[in-house]
């Protein structure tokens, strides 16, 4: 058990108690305090700068080759605590070339902003990182609806981030180089 | 499929703890039986046991018996002695016996599965997150919990052909393939239409159809079921939703008198497939392939969506005030349907009470395929005799009714979805006769009808059915009904109560059984719709033995055995 | 017939009260950005520098300078009071609710008529004192008047028909009656000493309160007790922070004008900083000398209008820089508590102004008898 110190307390002098030394200490304190420097950001010129980890709006990305990474697993639209994704999802025709081997990709895919909570669930879930929350950070609509950012949305927002996996170039390799059957 | 012992149990030895199992069982599901999972991918309990996929090692040993004398060996402390099999043996092709020692848990068997999985998944796609297979995967439950839960393959997988068309209806993905042979025992087995096989060896084997056959049966679809892996996928449900959105209600197929029992998997108020539910009193694990196909009428283009009176768009309180004022103080025939629950049938018969109306009913046939395809092709033929609504078997068509029409005996029909123009109901007879129709969608007689209520399909409500083997099945409401509608068995009790305000019959399904049951001699008698929803219900229809069923013999069904 | 004099006199004056109150209205505007100016600089921040009007921010360096520091910020400020929606809840009592806020700002810009802010040298060395009205009796006169504000308040109070500005009304009443007397009673040395004998100036006149201090001593150094008590005073007379018991954001909502908006309640706003504005001149007129430069020392400029001019400007700039400490204070002291603002008026301040009038009837009264046995 920590022990309660009792504080002596000592009397206040005359001067103290009519206040106004104390008066003149705040008096310098403020007034040295208008030739400091000053803290306010000009926001719209001025943006802050946005930390690595910042979870900002999310958004949808493309590997460099420019291929879509999302494949609708919906695992994003499940784990979605405010349910703010809602995918329809869709079949990859067999003969795009630009997309060989991937056989699913989302049909529509909307992220609803006036309902997302910026949790980050779905950038943690999602398989392909596909998903990133990133630096972006404001958004505004005259409507509900502008408020539901589409596919289209969604990739214009994310653009092209680096790669490690190349996951279908490297099915691709194996197809041509490895076990074709 | 394996002949059962002579005894009806036996003692064996599970894991240390001495359990009974009935004898002729096989560890796979003895041990099931106590709680105890060995995992299996080739194995199912109703097709034929192939013991390729090796999941389902474990260990086993009997007692010894000393060959020159037989007695049985013991231990020091007096027990029998346990001569274990040097190797693990496979659980699903080994049947029980009488002291039979088995070990699930021990360290071998452990290490046999992280072996086999890890081969299994030497060449698996990681297609998990596009895999419609993916939330019931057995794949991908046993590498979770009885995996080694990393990989050491760093070499290319096998690279295959991700799409191949089996049939009509199903797609074959053959990077996925385990080749664990289920879908080729169930075709040859079940649907009897041999169609499937493997060809080539090694990392090539490959399943495939037959030359210049296809998987066309009408239960190619039970294939994709029985699928542990991804590989057979429904070329209809590929890439629709993922399986871990659908909500699965219990229900009752409408396609036949077989009543099948399926599951509804649906989201959001939208049917996205229909699956077999296990009831090994009716359908195994199976089901046909049209019947999976129904819930598309739910969406379809005729569904009646608001009620009318002579074709105009009214509220439903108008147009039961309209066919009240038909049927008020009129000769009134009422046409029911094979189609409608028992529940539905049960007030139809009051509400003729009521109208003193004159009862019609049709039955519908069709070829009978022997498995769970019955020559009636009405999931409720026997509840229209059992709810006293019929009387006699209903022959294929209603020219009994264009009799009376012709006579000029009736002056309004309430017809129940029936369509009379292909009855052998004249169209002339037709004439000078009010119709008030209920239905779910628009036919040639719904377009005649001064009134139409629309009704709920079987989706979309719950009640019971009939089946040809006399058991009664619940179906409960899956998904909810278009907007403003109410289920028929509110339209009907409303209508009796607007004809007999004394009436208290209620559209509740507890208190419709509860009336159910009251009435003199009825097979229904100390059956309640909570019984139902625990498990199917075999009732007495003996009372109606002399009837000329059209049923052949099937799956779980035997004409002759009909009767209880 | 109208004498012709008269008309021109009157014109003249019309024409002054207008300026007048137009250069006290400007004042009082200006003041509000100051409060915001000084407020953000001493908080960290750069206050309003936003507001623009057209062609003038596209001056090189001037517009953006001007822009910077706000200057276009009252006009905005005040155009928003106007065109912002008339609201009048429904259960006010109508009358006196749209009457409060001129009965509020009336006093306050009435004070200003016995105000006066410089001399004017005339050819023959004779001079005038710059004043709309030289009342002989000019600071009995403005703390009539200037109390009187309190009705505007306790108006709103009570016209709101609201629990909060019913407070606040109350709660203002209280306050200006405690600090009144103590105001009184800190000018009533001031007086006395101004009016001892051998100085022939004998009158509650401003004019020659701020001309005794002319080359001699200022008056708040000689009586800075009063100087202190009256300066106090003025705080809570103003309802400024710390005394800002009427309005009190942190416990009443918004006080008297809780139920105010719009223009109605940006009447009170400048009402509030007329106030400092005029109570900032009369404590520069009676305590720092007037126009007058500094203590003991002759006014530098000449007698002529350059000297008006630059007498008239160190009177603004001694109230500006007063209107500065008004603001300063604010932003330094934390509020007061009601029962404590009660406490420091009744039992502080008013036992020291007595205390400090008899010490300075003795002391005057000292000195007129030695001053009359030489």
């Amino acid at each position: 058990m920590a022990k309660t110190r009792v504080l002596k307390r000592i009397p206040l002098s005359l001067s103290e108690r009519t206040y106004l030394p104390q008066i003149v200490t705040g008096l310098k304190t403020t007034f040295s305090n208008m030739f400091k420097e000053k803290v306010t950001l000009q926001y719209p010129e001025e943006k802050p700068s946005i930390p690595q980890n910042y979870r900002g709006i999310p958004t949808l990305v493309k590997d460099p080759n420019g291929r879509e990474k999302c494949v609708s697993c919906q695992l994003c639209e499940f784990v979605c605590p405010p349910k703010a994704i809602r995918i329809t999802p869709g079949e990859v025709p067999d003969g795009d070339v630009s997309r060989e081997h991937v056989e699913k990709a989302p049909e529509e895919f909307e992220i609803n902003m006036l309902r997302c909570i910026y949790c980050g669930f779905c950038q943690e879930v999602c398989p392909e990182e596909a998903i990133y929350l990133q630096d972006e950070y404001s958004s505004s609509g005259y409507t509900r609806e502008e408020m539901i950012n589409k596919k289209d949305k969604l990739y214009e927002l994310g653009g092209t981030l680096p790669d490690e996996h190349y996951k279908w170039d490297n099915k691709k390799k194996a197809e041509l180089e490895g076990n074709p059957h | 499929m394996i002949a059962p012992g002579k005894e009806d149990s036996v003692v064996i030895n599970l894991d240390g703890k001495d359990v009974s199992v009935p004898s002729g069982t096989n560890l796979v599901d003895a041990a099931a039986l106590h709680g105890k999972e060995i995992p299996h991918y080739c194995y199912h309990p109703q097709l034929s046991v192939a013991g390729n996929c090796r999941m389902c090692l474990i260990e086993m040993g009997t007692p010894m018996r000393d060959r020159g004398s037989g007695k049985a060996v013991l231990n020091d402390d007096g027990s029998p002695k346990i001569g274990w099999v040097p190797k693990p043996v496979i659980g699903c092709a080994t049947n029980v016996s009488a002291g039979m020692h088995v070990k699930t848990e021990s360290d071998v068997v452990k290490e046999c599965r992280e072996g086999i999985m890890e081969f299994l998944l030497v060449n698996h796609p990681l297609d998990c997150p596009i895999c419609d297979q993916a939330g019931e995967c057995r794949l991908q439950e046993f590498a979770t919990d009885y995996g080694r839960g990393y990989s050491r393959f760093v070499e290319r997988k096998n690279v295959k052909p991700k799409r191949t068309r089996l049939g009509p209806r199903v797609t074959l993905d053959d990077e996925r393939c385990i080749l664990c042979s289920r879908c080729i025992r169930f075709s040859q087995e079940v649907a009897k239409d041999d169609v499937l096989g493997f060809v080539d060896r090694g990392s090539f084997s490959t399943l495939t159809c037959f030359p210049g056959k296809e998987l066309s049966n009408n239960y190619s679809l039970n294939t994709v079921d029985i699928c542990p892996v991804g590989a057979l996928t429904s070329t209809d449900f590929r890439f629709k939703m993922r399986v871990w959105f659908l909500k699965e209600t219990r229900s009752i197929c409408t396609e036949s008198s077989a009543g099948s029992n399926i599951t509804v998997s649906s989201r959001e108020g939208q049917v996205y497939r229909i699956t077999p539910r296990r009831n090994d009193l009716v359908n195994d694990s199976w089901m046909t392939d049209s019947g999976r196909t129904l819930f598309k009428t739910v969406k379809a283009e005729n569904r009646l969506v608001f009620p009318s009176v002579s074709g105009s768009r009214v509220s439903l309180t108008e147009a039961m005030d309209t066919a009240f004022k038909l049927f008020k103080n009129k000769r009134v025939g009422v046409i029911g349907s094979c189609k409608s629950s028992l529940e539905e049938l049960f007030l139809l018969s009051q509400f003729c009470k009521a109208t003193k109306a004159k009862k019609f009913i049709r039955g519908h046939f069709g070829e009978d395929d022997g498995i769970l395809l019955s020559a009636d092709r009405t999931p409720n033929l026997r509840g229209a005799l059992v709810s006293g609504f019929a009387n006699k078997y209903p022959k294929s068509d209603l020219s009994i009714l264009n009799m009376a029409l012709q006579k000029g005996e009736l002056d309004t029909l309430v017809v129940m979805g029936e369509n009379l123009l292909d009855s052998k109901v004249d169209a002339a007879s037709l004439s000078g006769t009010e119709v008030v129709f209920l239905g779910t969608h628009a036919n040639e007689t719904s377009k005649l009808a001064s009134v139409v209520l629309p009704t709920l399909t079987a989706f979309e409500k719950s009640g019971s059915f009939i089946n040809r083997s006399f058991y009664v099945q619940a179906f409960l409401q899956a998904i909810p009904g278009p907007a403003g509608l109410i289920p028929d068995l509110q339209i009907l009790s409303n209508l009796i109560s607007s004809v007999d305000p004394e009436s208290d019959l209620s559209p509740d399904l507890k208190k419709i059984w509860i009336a159910m049951s009251r009435v003199r001699n009825s097979p229904l008698k100390g059956i309640s719709f909570s019984d139902l929803k625990q498990g199917t219900v075999q009732i007495d229809g003996s009372k109606w033995k002399n009837m000329p069923f059209v049923e052949k013999s099937a799956l779980h069904h035997n004409p002759m055995m009909k009767i209880k | 017939m109208l004498n012709l004099e008269l008309l021109q006199v009157l014109g003249l004056k019309i024409f002054f009260a207008f300026l007048m109150v137009s250069v006290v209205m400007t004042f009082a505007g200006y003041s509000v950005l100051a409060e915001r100016k000084v407020s953000a600089w001493m908080q960290g921040r750069v206050g309003p520098n936003r507001t623009v009007l057209p062609f003038v921010g596209h001056i090189p360096f001037v517009g953006s300078f001007l822009k910077g520091i706000g200057i276009f910020q009252p006009l905005a400020d005040g155009l928003k009071f106007l065109f912002k929606e008339e609201i009048v809840p429904g259960h006010v009592n109508k009358v006196y609710y749209y009457m409060a806020p001129l009965v509020a700002l009336v006093p306050a810009l009435t004070t200003m008529t016995v105000l006066p802010f410089g001399e004017f040298f005339h050819h023959s060395g004779k001079s005038t004192p710059l004043i709309l009205a030289d009342l002989e009796i000019g600071i009995l006169f403005i703390l009539a008047i200037s109390s009187l504000g309190v009705y505007g308040i306790v108006l709103a109070g009570w016209s709101s028909n609201s629990k909060y500005p019913f407070l606040g009304g109350i709660r203002s009443s209280a306050q200006m009656i405690s600090y009144e007397l103590a105001m009184g009673l800190s000018l009533l040395p001031i007086f006395l000493w101004v009016s001892q004998p051998g100085s022939s100036i004998a009158s509650l006149s401003l004019v020659e309160i701020a001309n005794s201090q002319n080359a001699s001593a200022w008056l708040a150094l000689v009586q800075p007790l009063s100087a202190l008590i009256f300066l106090v005073a003025l705080f809570a007379e103003t309802n400024r922070l710390p005394f800002d018991m009427p309005e009190s954001e942190t416990d009443l909502v918004g006080g008297f004008h809780t139920e105010y908006g719009s223009f109605k309640f940006g009447i009170f706003f400048v009402a509030e900083y007329a106030h400092i504005v005029i109570g900032s001149a009369i404590f520069t007129l009676i305590f720092l000398g007037g126009w007058h430069f500094l203590p003991w020392i002759n006014d530098p400029w000449p007698s002529n209008w350059v000297g008006t001019l630059l007498g008239t400007g160190w009177f603004l700039i001694k109230t500006i820089s007063l209107i500065f400490f008004f603001i300063w204070i604010r932003w330094t002291l934390p509020r007061f508590r009601y029962d404590q603002v009660m406490n420091l008026g009744w039992t502080k301040l008013l036992p020291l102004s007595l205390a400090n009038l008899i010490f300075y009837v003795i002391l005057v009264t000292w000195l007129d008898l030695s001053a009359a046995t030489p």
